[in-house]
Parts: structure tokens; sequence; C-alpha cells
């Protein structure tokens, strides 16, 4: 997956002694007997593209309310540039938002649609006409000032809700299902465009999304979310290879999940006996283990390897190809060991019209090193 | 098409002879230059001169016009707020019994509006000294009462149909809540109170009954002299008067259809540009992919 975001060695959220600009603190939202979010506690960074994904009705969507002010959190607190901001009306925050359905004023045209928040902040008229037109060239739309939002296209819609939400120049944009109503190849185009303006701006982005590659393309951190509480925060690079639940290992990417139980530990060098593998298979782990403590082995369908007669990976297994998916880019085979497990493991296809070298109910023997391997306590 | 259906056009031959000979005779009649309304005797306008000096059915007339329009003001901005409280909040104290007490007048017979009422101002006036006898305002009165009710089911179903996050993209860009009212809500909601004012218009000018139980001496609508004097035998100055609301509503009805019909072509044509438009960018990505 591309990244355009080139990683200084210093993240942010690295540093303990910077002031996360919003500190959420043990928010939850309950809605009757239903806790929407459920206790979250989250530090978001001047300067971040942060994600909430997740699937629907995870709470991503009321959390990122909660920040916009339109809902009110049952318990916990919202701090936002060091101020507490949890009760604090939406009008009154410094904080904007680009709505899932854009809602754009549909009896305004364009250009009074982008100033319309600085109409209510009382900017004067020709300041306010030069940050509208400022606003038009930052999404490449000029010619489209004097049109009524049914008379735009969906991308150019999308593009004067995230003009209009820049306008005021806030410190903080939310941003829900930003792309979500964008056919896929304008989609992928939008992604990188989103991504330059916000590193232009040096605004803080949290999108919420349900789709796992956009948030993987896009954010500096995504925050992983389940039935109101966050799974797991990290960069998208560290969620993907060590993720830290089973949850989070088999919403992003796909991956063979294989239980077991540890054997042994010596230095990082652990040592799983798993059934459904029928061996016992080695990985790096640095945190200690106790001996017999059931694990979940998590391997993703890209680190798993052919293996031939030089090769020395550990992890041998031996099975059966009972499935093949030609995805064009890439093939997916479906192993099947004599334990009945299935493991998955992909090839690229890198020559054109090359004779497939494997083919159905072809013996094969795979592995893969001990340190691509996540380990899963839970 | 060049076939006719000899049937089919004797149905519409009788469709529109029983929706517009009624009204046809009574324009006819209005010229007639008899005092009798069935007998014809001759053209002649004598009766459009004789309204004129009517000072009572002029009177009656405008008392109902000016009736109409404050009751369809009122109307409009009772039934707005009932509706923007029965689809805005959606829980509070009374939601129930407001829902059903706001539109149990469509369902009343007017009968029962109309006598509930009189007897409402007369204890009124009996404890508290007003209204002060009966007459143009406690028949404004009633006629809101009603009236509120069909406003406030058209306002309701608008507002239900409108994307509640329009407002709140208004809230988070600094807008205060009665701002985002006036300048959000307000326009977007305008065809529906349009619509709203001028059906509490049609309905306030259109009663009789309920009229009848709470005026008092000296207030006369319209509808109520055309009902006295019919009895006493109809007079051709109400065919003359009849005659000229049905030209004011042909013409009114006339200039709703032609702004529809340009508004129409407008947007047809703001149609064809967008698909133009949309054209354009397709060639355009796709030049520049390639």
């Amino acid at each position: 997956m591309p990244n355009p975001r080139i990683f200084k060695p210093e993240e942010p959220w690295q540093a303990p002694e910077g002031e996360p600009i919003i500190r959420i603190e043990n928010v939850s939202k309950r809605f009757g007997d239903f806790y929407a979010v459920d206790d979250v506690s989250l530090h978001i960074h001047a300067g971040e593209f942060f994600s909430l994904l997740g699937p629907s009705g995870c709470g991503k969507t009321t959390l990122l309310r909660m920040l916009a002010g339109f809902e009110i959190p049952t318990e916990g607190r919202i701090f936002i540039d060091g101020q507490d901001m949890t009760a604090v009306a939406p009008y009154e925050r410094s904080v904007n938002m680009m709505f899932q359905s854009y809602a754009l004023f549909p009896h305004m045209n364009v250009a009074d649609n982008i100033a319309f928040g600085l109409k209510q902040e009382g900017m004067p008229k020709a300041e306010r006409e030069t940050r509208v037109a400022e606003m038009l060239s930052l999404v490449q739309i000029e010619k489209l000032a004097s049109r009524k939002p049914h008379q735009l296209s969906g991308g150019q819609r999308q593009r004067v809700a995230l003009a209009r939400a820049l306008a005021k120049h806030p410190k903080i944009l939310l941003l829900d299902e930003p792309l979500g109503a964008l056919d896929k190849k304008l989609r992928e185009q939008t992604q990188f465009e989103l991504v330059n303006i916000q590193e232009r701006l040096g605004i803080t982005f949290i999108v919420v999304t349900h789709d796992q590659e956009e948030a993987m393309t896009m954010s500096s951190r995504i925050a992983l979310m389940r039935d109101g509480r966050v799974e797991q925060v990290d960069p998208p690079r560290r969620l993907y290879e060590y993720p830290a639940s089973r949850y989070a290992a088999d919403f992003i990417g796909s991956v063979n999940l294989l239980e077991g139980f540890v054997l042994s530990q010596e230095d990082n060098r652990v040592l799983v006996r798993s059934e459904e593998a029928g061996i016992d298979l080695e990985v790096i782990h640095s945190h200690p283990l106790i001996a017999g403590t059931p694990v979940t082995l998590a391997v993703r369908p890209e680190k798993v390897r052919l293996q031939n007669a030089e090769s020395s990976l550990p992890n041998r297994l031996r099975g059966v190809i009972k499935e093949i998916a030609y995805l064009g880019d890439v093939s997916i085979y479906h192993v099947e060991l004599p334990t009945g497990k299935r493991i998955q493991f992909t090839q690229s296809n890198i020559q054109a019209l090359a004779e497939q070298p494997l083919t159905w109910d072809e013996e094969v023997e795979l592995g893969w090193p001990a340190n691509s391997c996540g380990v899963l306590e839970q | 098409m060049k076939r006719r259906f000899p049937l089919l056009l004797t149905f519409l031959v009788f469709g529109y002879a029983f929706l517009y000979g009624p009204i046809l005779s009574l324009i006819v009649y209005s010229f007639n230059e008899s005092r009798l309304v069935t007998v014809w005797a001759g053209f002649s306008t004598k009766w459009y001169g004789e309204l004129l000096q009517n000072d009572q059915l002029l009177g009656a007339a405008w008392l109902s016009v000016k009736i109409a329009a404050s009751t369809a003001t009122g109307a409009v901005i009772l039934g707005t707020l009932a509706a923007m409280a029965l689809v805005r909040f959606r829980r509070f104290r009374g939601r129930g019994s407001l829902q059903v007490m706001v539109t149990a007048p469509l369902v009343m017979p007017e009968v029962i509006i109309g006598l509930s009422l009189l007897l409402l101002f007369v204890a009124m006036q009996e404890t508290i000294g007003w209204p002060s006898g009966r007459g143009q305002t406690t028949i404004t009165i009633a006629h809101m009462t009603f009236a509120m009710a069909y406003v406030t089911v058209i306002v309701q179903s608008r507002l239900a149909h409108m994307d509640q996050s329009l407002e709140e993209a208004a809230l988070d860009l600094g807008a205060r809540p009665v701002k985002v009212f006036f300048t959000i809500t307000l326009p977007l909601i305008a065809p529906a109170l349009m619509a709203g004012w001028l059906l509490a218009f049609t309905l306030s000018l259109d009663d009789l009954v309920v009229a009848s139980f709470v005026s008092g001496p000296g207030a006369t609508t319209l509808p109520m002299v055309v009902y006295s004097s019919v009895r006493l035998g109809v007079s051709p100055e109400i065919n003359a008067l009849a005659t000229i609301i049905v030209l004011c509503v042909s013409v009114a009805v006339l200039i709703a259809g032609i702004l529809l019909y340009r508004q129409e072509k407008r947007a047809q044509r703001e149609q064809n540009m967008l698909n133009a438009t949309q054209a354009a960018d397709v060639a355009e990505r796709a030049q520049a992919s390639r």
C-alpha cells in the first residue's frame, strides 16, 4: 500500500513533553442503555492526520460529533488546545467539520457557501473575497464560484465542502467519511490531494472512515475502534505489522491465525506448539511469556514463502494447494495442511502470461521468517 | 395518435361540463339585464355598477380578505413553531398530545369547532373580560385555530425531509441557533410556508360555518352575506361579485402556471449545462490519465 508520508524520526506522539492539541479523557456517550462510545482516551497532536477506523456502529462518528460539539459526552472530558471544551456549543469552537453528506447550503452558490463561516465572524467584505478566492484555488474550482450546489458533480461538491470547512482556517478539521460518496478512481486520486492539502496548511485532520485502505494511505496514526472502544492506536505500518489483537489483525488486511501455546522462550526466540499447524513454530517476541500461555500467531499472506532446496526458513509446513485466486497483480493461494487448517499465501505476478508455476492439488512446502510473525496474547 | 375515441371525447365533454358549467352560467347571468336570475332579458353591465354602490357587499368582501390575510399569517407562524417543535425535538413532555391536538381540526366537524370556540369566547368574556364581544378578532382566532393544523402538517413534512446536517453545518461554521433558523432553515422551508399561507388564506375566505358561530353584529364575512341574501332570492349583484372573484383566481392561477413553467425550463437548462460540464470533466480526466 503506498504511503505518501515521510516519517520523521521523532513523531509528536512519541515526545512525552509535547502538549497534545486534543485530549480526550475517559469519554463515554450513552444513548439510553447503549454505550455508543465507551471510556475512550486519546491524545492527538498538532499536525497529525489522525484516522478513526472501524466498522459501522463502532462509535467513531459519535466521537467525532462530540469533538464538533453536536453531542455532549455522558462522562469524561474533552480538551482542545488545553481548554476544557466538553460542553461548549459548536458555534463557539475553533473546530470545523466536513460532513459526510457535504451539507452544502442549496440556496447559496459556491462562493456564498464558502463565505458563510467568514460572515459569521464578521470578516470585512474585501478580506472575505480574497479568502474565498484563495480557498477556491486551493481545491481547484475557481470556475465554479457562481454555481449552485445542484449544478455540481459529486467530486466538485466534495471540494466545495472541503473549501468551506477550511475557509475559517481552523486549527482542527474533522472529516466524516470525506471520500465515502466518490467512485473508486476519484477516491484514490482525492486521498493524495487531501494529504497534500493537510501538509501544506499544517492543520490537524481527524478523519472518520470505515475503509482500511483509505486510513492506511492517508493517516499518520490510526485509532482502530470496536463497539465504542479503542482497540489500538498506532501508525499504519505498526498497526499492520504488529496488530495487538485478533480483531486488529483481521480488520486490516488478511491474515493467517494459528492457535497454540508457548513451549519455551530463549532470549526473544519463542517456541510455540500449534495443533493446527501440526508442528512447533518459531517466532521472535521480546515480551516475556510464561510457558503454557495460549497464544495466537498472526502471519500475513505475503510473508509466507515457498520453500526450495536452498532456503533455510524455519516454520516448514507441507500442504496441498486447494484454491487459487488470480487478482491481476497478485495471486492468492489457499494451502491445506494435513491437519485440515488452511494457510493463505500470495505471490506477485511478475511476468505477464508466464506459465503459472503452481496449480491445483500440487504439494508445496511453505515457510516464513521467525521475525515476520505476530504473537497475540488475547 | 390521429384516431379519436368517441367515448373518451364524451367523457371529456362531460367532465368539463360538470366542472365549468355552473361557473359559466354564473358569469353569463352576471351580464343579465333582468332582476330575475333565471330569466334572460338581454346583455347589461348594470349589476357591476350596482355592486360598486353596494357598501354592505363590498364591506363584507374587504372584511373577509382582511381576516383571511391575518389568519394566514398567524397560522403560518404558529404552524411553523408547532412543526419545529414536533420535528426537531424528539422527546418532550406532551409531545404525543401536541401531535394529536394539532391535527385534530383536520378531522373534527366544523360545526363542533365553531360551537366549542363560541362557548370558549363567551366563557372568557365573562371571566377575564376579553374578547369584549364577538367580531373580526374572534373570527380571526377561530380561523387560525383550524388553519394552523393544515400549515403544521405541510411544514412538518418539509422539515422532516430536510437534511439536518445543513443546520449542523451552519452551527459548526459559527452561526448561532437563531441565525441558523433565519439564514438556513427558513429559506429552505419557504415553499412550504408559501403553500401553507395560500391554503390558510383560502380556507378562511371560504369558511361559513365557523364564522357564523363566532361572529357578532357588525362583522359579517362575504360567505355569510351571500348565504343570507340567497335565502331571500339571489341578487344578480352576487353573480357580478362572483365573476370578479373567478377572474382574480384565474389570473392568479395563470401567473403561477407561467412562473412554474419558466422555473422548470430553467432547471432543465441547468441540468443540460451540468451534463455538459460532467462530460467535459470525464473527457479531461481521460486525457490526463492517458
